[in-house]
């Protein structure tokens, strides 16, 4: 067997405060209940239990706390659990959503196997607040290891009596199960996910009705990122002023970015909201080779990518990117350097777009073949002048017409890199070759 | 409640939960569409209807938004037609344009939609791609490659149809519509599907490459295979009938149609279509004119009727006939004074004969509209293949479904409680239910007719229990009972259908539900209602055929495949001196007649169908008669001349029904009750077969002569017609294997069948199926049977 | 016929989910059937289809939907290289490159003795230690290099 190397810790280069969701990780064994409970873990379950504290105070405290959705959308949480009726007494359900599949994310992994009972407890407290009875990680299919290791820590929870009925002796039961995917990025979109879990194929359900009135089996649902959850132990036992000071207006907090790509640590870095690009590329070494930064998608592919001119000098934070024209997705930053030519990564986007399409609707199921087709003509040196009006066009057909988001990611890539890097795409149509000598 | 909107300026007033595409539906405002389909679940998949939603930043799937208080739409403004353009031009990249050689041409939504909101050129340089073609059966025929993947038929087939039997596997591009490794299509209304499918990926297979759609000559008709009457409409090329599809009426078909019915056509084109009279003579077959045949048969029917009397003659009438040819039978009988006549040759027992009309006791919209059934004695999906629809739908939004019958057939819905034994103990059955209703507290049973004494002895279990109760909690609350009780086939050809009957109207009764009988044929209520039946004194179907009278008229009948006793109504022929048949083909079952006359089948022939909600319809022929064959009204008038009878100077099958059928409404209401005074205590007979009992159960593609020559449905069913079934049990205790041959038994003939085991028939009971040659020679269809095994020896 | 263990395993899935939901542990009981196997075979579509109580078809759309489902046979050992962005950037090319010459297939490909195959991955989520590939759907292989490849190779038996 090759030994696993251990993703570099952020311990190594963070101090304790900052770090929220891997908080663990500068201890030995960071995954274990252990561990877990040594540094306060599951204390704020217990003094909810005990206070009886009222769901509206713990609403209150996650709004101020300026957390928003990370699973990409960025839509702020306590509205989010607000629109769960707490008064609707039939079967609710809780979903956390594990199925990072975007490339460039991976930070959702990591909380899995070093804090997962951060997130055991975040779903505790949310279950508490909107009365759900029953809830489901739904965890992404090639990672294997980590869905054994959730389920681990779910018996462990379920010994120490986190879960399962009348939690510690409250009248407060629930129960918290792992799903795991197999395959189809689709289903980190929550309608296709609910649809995964219900045993069908992961095809994006037409909203509204939203989950939060009709979500798994029918039943009013809850759908949320498993960095959004881990967040909110924190949160309580912090303030939500605290966390919120963290951050910068309008992105409160701190924040996991998975760098990835061509620097020299590539990995997780959990590090306030607003922190200078540059600095989060200096904590991940630098670009590689000593080479020169190229261009970087800042959120992961559905995110538009930017020049390194242009973000050089951005922070990263949900308006920090937007002010260049991209946005903070769920914090996937994938790093380009100099050698990397823009025509083949475009090619390689879109054709995981193409193949992700869950296939029900026309523009995207069409359009994404299209697209990728065309680019990849263009890379076998056979692409046309009309080429690229034709790949700008047919993917602002796909935008904004499509069932779920999946449309809107696919062109995303095609109108930015287009719109950034048009010269190097002429280049290519012309020459027949990239205008990068690779390698 | 009621808002309003207002779509491309105009303003409309719409309810509360609409879509904008049923709004403008209503409007008429033409907004494209693919997977869209009113009876179906809303998938949104296809973006064909995008529109522009005012306030809103992108276009919006008119099929999948609800209106809102003054909501603006535009079907027409630039967001709006740059969607719809864009949607089309996606459609069309990876669709064949092979309209000139598709079935589908020039009746394609896709091809219409295309001239209306495409743009004309395509851009699309790269290879298209091609799927390759299933074998689901048949009737359907694939053109995968053409599909546009809007989910239509597998959103049928689930919810209408109650059982997925295709889906779209693979993902993104490389999806695709397909049964499960290719397995034929089961359903009996599969060919739904075809009309849904906006191009031509799912076509007609018996109709593949016919014709080009714009050579077709459309003509109204009527189906004439079950007691629904749908509205058709059949499609003519050279004088023949070469498609059927459904005419939309929300009251009777909605827009669907059965299988049966889009089908059987292919029957009418059979080449045993009798064209001439045929006259037997010395055993030989010769074929005849009109004005031979028939002066023979007037001088035969006189002498029979001189030397024997008029109740030597007997006259049995396919169920299927039009009301006028069942007045004009009657009144030749009873101009005759002949007294036997009759229509109800599948029924056997016939003590509450003139009394109730097999009717469905409510309207057919009615139908799915109630709380909770009870369905007794039917395998509703054989016998009701198209309302069965309704029922479901109605189950699937919470209704309940109870059961009685047996057999253990799946409805394909959710069956809430059943009780499933062997036939000859259906009514017993039933009397439990009524026993645990009468042991409620609040039901007053001195109303109830059942013998006190026998119901004493009758032990009730869970699910009568269960039954009971549910029949009556709205009743003991003091609310109105939205149940309907309902009769199915197997009741009604039962040997005890009478007690049947009176204990499923007693249970009515008590717990105030609506009373039906799914009526088996197309004119069962008609010829109930225009009073073909035996006079006082005459005799019914059965008994016309136990005394084996001196001559028999028969119309549409095929004898061994059409009668509730195959032998009886064989040896009843044989015996006779005189036979006419009017038959529309040269069936082998009819060697024994005398004489055969070619009569027309209702597309070449006028007349009035009365279906089960006494719906009073009628049809003119859609094409000319095939040779010299002739309509049976106009048949029936000219031998009634021959029989020098006076007053048959009809013109026109329109004279004869203005002429006698009183009413004048689109329903029959006055002639419908199925109420009965039941005026003597009655009990149950107890009948306890020697080995098995009989469940002769008719295939729907089975039930009518033109049926059983429609080739595509009989491939349909083809391997799996001729079975013999039994119960697991049962098999072992008679040493049985699955496809073992076994000898059945009935009277003094027998047949050998190939056996397999299905656990939903039940102990006691062998299914085996009427209607078809290998069973042509038994008895009763719910009587006794005896079964042996035949062993390698015996059999070799 | 699911085999007994695998029928443990499914129930156990089954528990996660109410009563009259069974369908909801149709992916659980393809990758536990798809396990044992290697691959689903059209009988053991048919059989989960049955056990759960599902339309064939459904499972069957189930199974073509889900990336990680093998519907023809594989080798005893299938290697998923994830080629996405991130592990492109890090040369999961030169990966496959070295993993199709040792092996003597391309991507959808099984060796001769039946004992490799080779299968293009979309992201596998853990993009921080690219490139990389996974071993039978379950084994992660992380920071991969083409002597990390040989090591591996030799350690397959
Ligand atoms: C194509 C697509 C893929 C997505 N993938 C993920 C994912 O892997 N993980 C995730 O948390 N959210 C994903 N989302 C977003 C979810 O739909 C949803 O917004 C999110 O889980 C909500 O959680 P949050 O509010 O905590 O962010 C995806 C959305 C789309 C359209
Ligand atoms: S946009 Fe693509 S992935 Fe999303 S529902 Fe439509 S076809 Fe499926
Ligand atoms: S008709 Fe509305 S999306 Fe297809």
């Amino acid at each position: 067997m090759v030994k696993q190397i251990d993703i570099i810790k952020p311990s190594k280069i963070f101090p304790n405060q900052d770090l929220v969701c891997l908080r663990t990780m500068v201890h030995d064994d960071p995954g274990s209940i252990d561990t877990y409970l040594k540094i306060g873990g599951y204390e704020q379950l217990k003094q909810i239990l005990k206070k009886k504290t009222k769901p509206e105070a713990i609403l209150a405290e996650l709004k101020t706390s300026g957390l928003r959705g990370r699973g990409g959308a960025g839509f702020p949480t306590a509205i989010k659990w607000s629109f769960m009726s707490r008064d609707y007494d039939g079967m609710k359900y809780l979903v956390c959503n594990s199925d990072e599949g975007e490339p460039g994310t991976f930070k959702d992994r990591d909380i899995l196997r070093y804090n997962p009972h951060q997130l055991i407890e975040g779903m505790l407290i949310a279950a508490y607040v909107m009365g759900t009875r029953v809830g489901y990680n739904y965890i992404h299919g090639e990672i294997w290891r980590e869905y054994e290791l959730f389920e681990k820590a779910l018996d462990e929870a379920r010994d120490h009596g986190f879960l399962g009925e009348n939690i510690l002796g409250s009248d407060f039961s629930f129960d918290l199960f792992a799903v795991h995917g197999y395959g189809a990025y689709i289903c980190g979109e929550e309608t296709a996910l609910i649809e995964s879990i219900e045993g069908k194929k992961g095809q994006p359900r037409y909203k509204p009705p939203f989950p939060a009135t009709y979500g798994i089996y029918g039943k009013p649902t809850n759908v949320n990122n498993t960095e959004t959850f881990a967040s909110v132990p924190w949160i309580l036992e912090h303030g939500g002023q605290a966390f919120q000071d963290l951050g910068v207006e309008n992105s409160g907090g701190v924040k996991l970015f998975s760098v990835s790509g061509h620097v020299e640590k590539p990995g997780n870095y959990e590090i306030k909201m607003g922190t200078p690009f540059s600095e989060l590329l200096n904590m991940a070494g630098g670009i590689w080779h000593r080479r020169k930064l190229k261009a970087v998608i800042p959120g992961g592919p559905s995110t538009a990518v930017v020049p390194a001119a242009l973000i050089e000098n951005a922070t990263m934070d949900y308006d920090g990117l937007q002010k260049i024209g991209s946005s903070l997705g769920a914090g996937s930053v994938i790093i380009m350097d100099d050698s990397t030519c823009m025509v083949s990564a475009l090619k390689r986007l879109s054709y995981f777009f193409y193949e992700e399409s869950c296939g029900q609707c026309t523009p995207c199921r069409e359009g994404t073949g299209w697209v990728y087709r065309v680019i990849k003509r263009i890379v076998d040196g056979k692409g046309t002048r009309e080429d690229l009006e034709l790949l700008t066009d047919v993917s602002k057909k796909i935008s904004g017409r499509t069932i779920c988001a999946l449309g809107d990611a696919a062109a995303t890539p095609v109108l930015s890199f287009i719109k950034h890097f048009r010269p190097e795409f002429e280049y290519f149509i012309q020459h027949g070759h990239s205008m990068v000598n690779t390698k | 409640m009621k808002i309003t909107i207002e779509i491309d300026g105009q303003k409309i007033e719409v309810e509360k939960n609409t879509t904008i595409i049923a709004a403008a539906d209503k409007a008429g405002i033409p907004i494209p569409r693919f997977c869209y389909h009113k009876k179906l679940s809303i998938a949104a998949n296809c973006r064909m209807c995008l529109v522009d939603v005012e306030k809103f930043n992108k276009p919006l799937p008119a099929c999948a938004t609800q209106v809102a208080d003054g909501m603006k739409v535009s079907t027409t403004s630039k967001i709006a037609t740059e969607a719809q353009q864009s949607v089309m031009e996606f459609l069309l990249i990876n669709h064949p344009l092979d309209c000139p050689i598709c079935d589908q041409g020039g009746e394609c939504e896709l091809q219409d939609t295309a001239v209306a909101f495409g743009s004309g050129q395509t851009r699309y340089k790269e290879e298209k791609r091609v799927v390759f073609n299933k074998n689901i059966g048949p009737l359907i025929s694939t053109d995968m490659t053409r599909c546009i993947q809007c989910t239509r038929c597998v959103r049928f087939l689930q919810e209408v149809g109650g059982m997925m039997e295709l889906g779209m596997v693979g993902r993104g591009e490389h999806s695709e519509i397909t049964a499960y490794v290719d397995r034929s299509i089961q359903s009996e209304l599969s060919g739904n599907i075809i009309d849904l499918c906006p191009v031509g990926a799912l076509t007609s297979k018996p109709f593949r490459y016919k014709a080009r759609t714009w050579e077709l000559i459309r003509r109204p008709t009527l189906a004439h295979h079950d007691s629904l009457g749908s509205p058709l409409e059949a499609h003519i090329k050279q004088n023949k009938v070469i498609r059927m599809l459904p005419r939309e009426d929300e009251a009777i078909n909605e827009c669907w149609i059965s299988d049966r019915d889009r089908f059987s056509y292919e029957g009418l084109n059979n080449e045993d279509r009798l064209q001439v009279p045929m006259i037997k003579e010395k055993g030989q077959w010769k074929e005849s004119d009109w004005e031979t045949a028939l002066t023979l048969i007037g001088e035969k029917l006189k002498d029979i009727l001189d030397q024997h009397g008029p109740e030597a003659l007997g006259i049995l009438i396919s169920p299927q006939s039009t009301i006028e040819e069942g007045i004009l039978a009657k009144k030749i009988s009873k101009t005759l004074k002949s007294p036997h006549i009759d229509h109800r040759i599948r029924q056997s027992d016939f003590s509450i004969e003139h009394e109730a009309s097999p009717w469905l006791g409510s309207h057919i919209d009615a139908i799915g509209q109630f709380d909770q059934y009870l369905l007794i004695g039917s395998n509703i999906r054989n016998e009701q293949p198209l309302l069965t629809s309704r029922i479901r739908k109605s189950v699937n939004q919470g209704a309940s479904l109870f059961v009685i019958n047996s057999i253990d057939a799946d409805p394909l819905m959710t069956v809430a409680e059943k009780m499933i034994q062997t036939s000859h103990k259906l009514p017993h059955t039933l009397a439990k239910v009524l026993k645990s209703m009468t042991e409620i507290k609040g039901v007053l049973k001195k109303d109830i007719k059942f013998i006190k004494a026998d119901i004493e002895k009758i032990k009730t279990d869970k699910v009568s229990d269960a039954i009971a109760q549910h029949l009556m909690k709205n009743v003991l609350a003091g609310k109105k009972n939205n149940t309907s009780i309902l009769l199915g086939q197997i009741a009604q050809e039962h040997p005890d259908y009478s007690t049947i009957y009176k204990l499923a109207f007693e249970i009515s009764k008590l717990s105030q539900a609506t009373f039906g009988v799914l009526p088996i044929f197309a004119n069962s209520v008609g010829l109930h209602a225009v009073n073909v039946l035996p006079e006082k004194g005459g005799l019914n179907a059965y008994e016309m055929l136990e005394k084996k009278l001196k001559a028999y008229v028969l119309l549409n009948i095929e004898p061994q495949l059409d009668a509730s006793n195959a032998q009886l109504m064989q040896d009843a022929i044989v015996s006779s001196d005189f036979t006419v048949a009017l038959s529309t083909y040269n069936s082998k079952y009819l060697k024994n007649a005398n004489v055969i006359l070619p009569v027309s089948p209702f597309t070449e022939s006028s007349g009035t169908i009365v279906n089960m909600e006494g719906r009073v319809q009628s049809y003119t022929a859609v094409t000319q008669s095939l040779g010299q064959s002739r309509p049976a009204w106009k048949v029936l008038r000219v031998l009634a001349n021959h029989l020098d009878l006076k007053d048959f100077d009809y013109e026109s099958s329109a004279d004869v029904k203005e002429a006698h059928l009183k009413s004048k409404n689109q329903f029959l209401s006055k002639e419908l009750s199925n109420s009965i005074e039941i005026t003597s205590d009655y009990k149950i007979r107890i009948t306890k077969p020697k080995q098995f009992s009989r469940i002769g159960e008719i295939h729907q593609y089975c039930i009518d002569p033109i049926v059983r020559r429609a080739p595509s449905l009989q491939t349909a069913i083809q391997k799996s017609k001729a079975f013999a079934k039994l119960n697991p049990i049962d098999m072992k205790s008679l040493k049985l294997k699955v496809n073992d041959k076994i000898q059945v038994t009935q009277g003094k003939q027998s047949t050998i069948l190939i056996v397999i085991e299905d656990v939903s028939i039940p102990e006691g009971s062998i299914y085996i199926p009427s209607g078809i040659d290998d069973t042509a020679n038994l008895a009763n269809n719910y009587g006794d049977v005896t079964v042996k095994k035949i062993t390698a020896r015996s059999g070799s | 016929m699911i085999h007994a263990d695998d029928i443990k395993l499914i129930d156990k899935e089954l528990k996660k989910f109410p009563d009259n939901q069974k369908q909801s542990a149709v992916i659980s009981a393809l990758r536990i059937v798809q396990t044992r196997h290697g691959w689903l075979s059209k009988e053991h579509i048919s059989d989960i289809a049955h056990y759960l109580g599902m339309p064939e078809i459904a499972v069957m759309e189930v199974a073509t939907f889900y990336n990680m489902f093998n519907l023809e046979p594989k080798g005893k050992y299938q290697i998923t290289v994830c080629t996405n962005i991130s592990c492109m950037l890090r040369n999961s090319d030169e990966i496959v490159q070295h993993l199709e010459k040792k092996l003597g297939i391309s991507f959808g490909e099984v060796s001769k003795d039946k004992k490799f195959s080779l299968k293009e991955g979309e992201c596998m989520g853990a993009c921080g230690s690219a490139p990389l590939c996974l071993i039978n759907n379950h084994t992660m292989h992380e920071y991969l290099t083409t002597e990390k490849i040989d090591q591996l190779l030799a350690s397959l038996k």
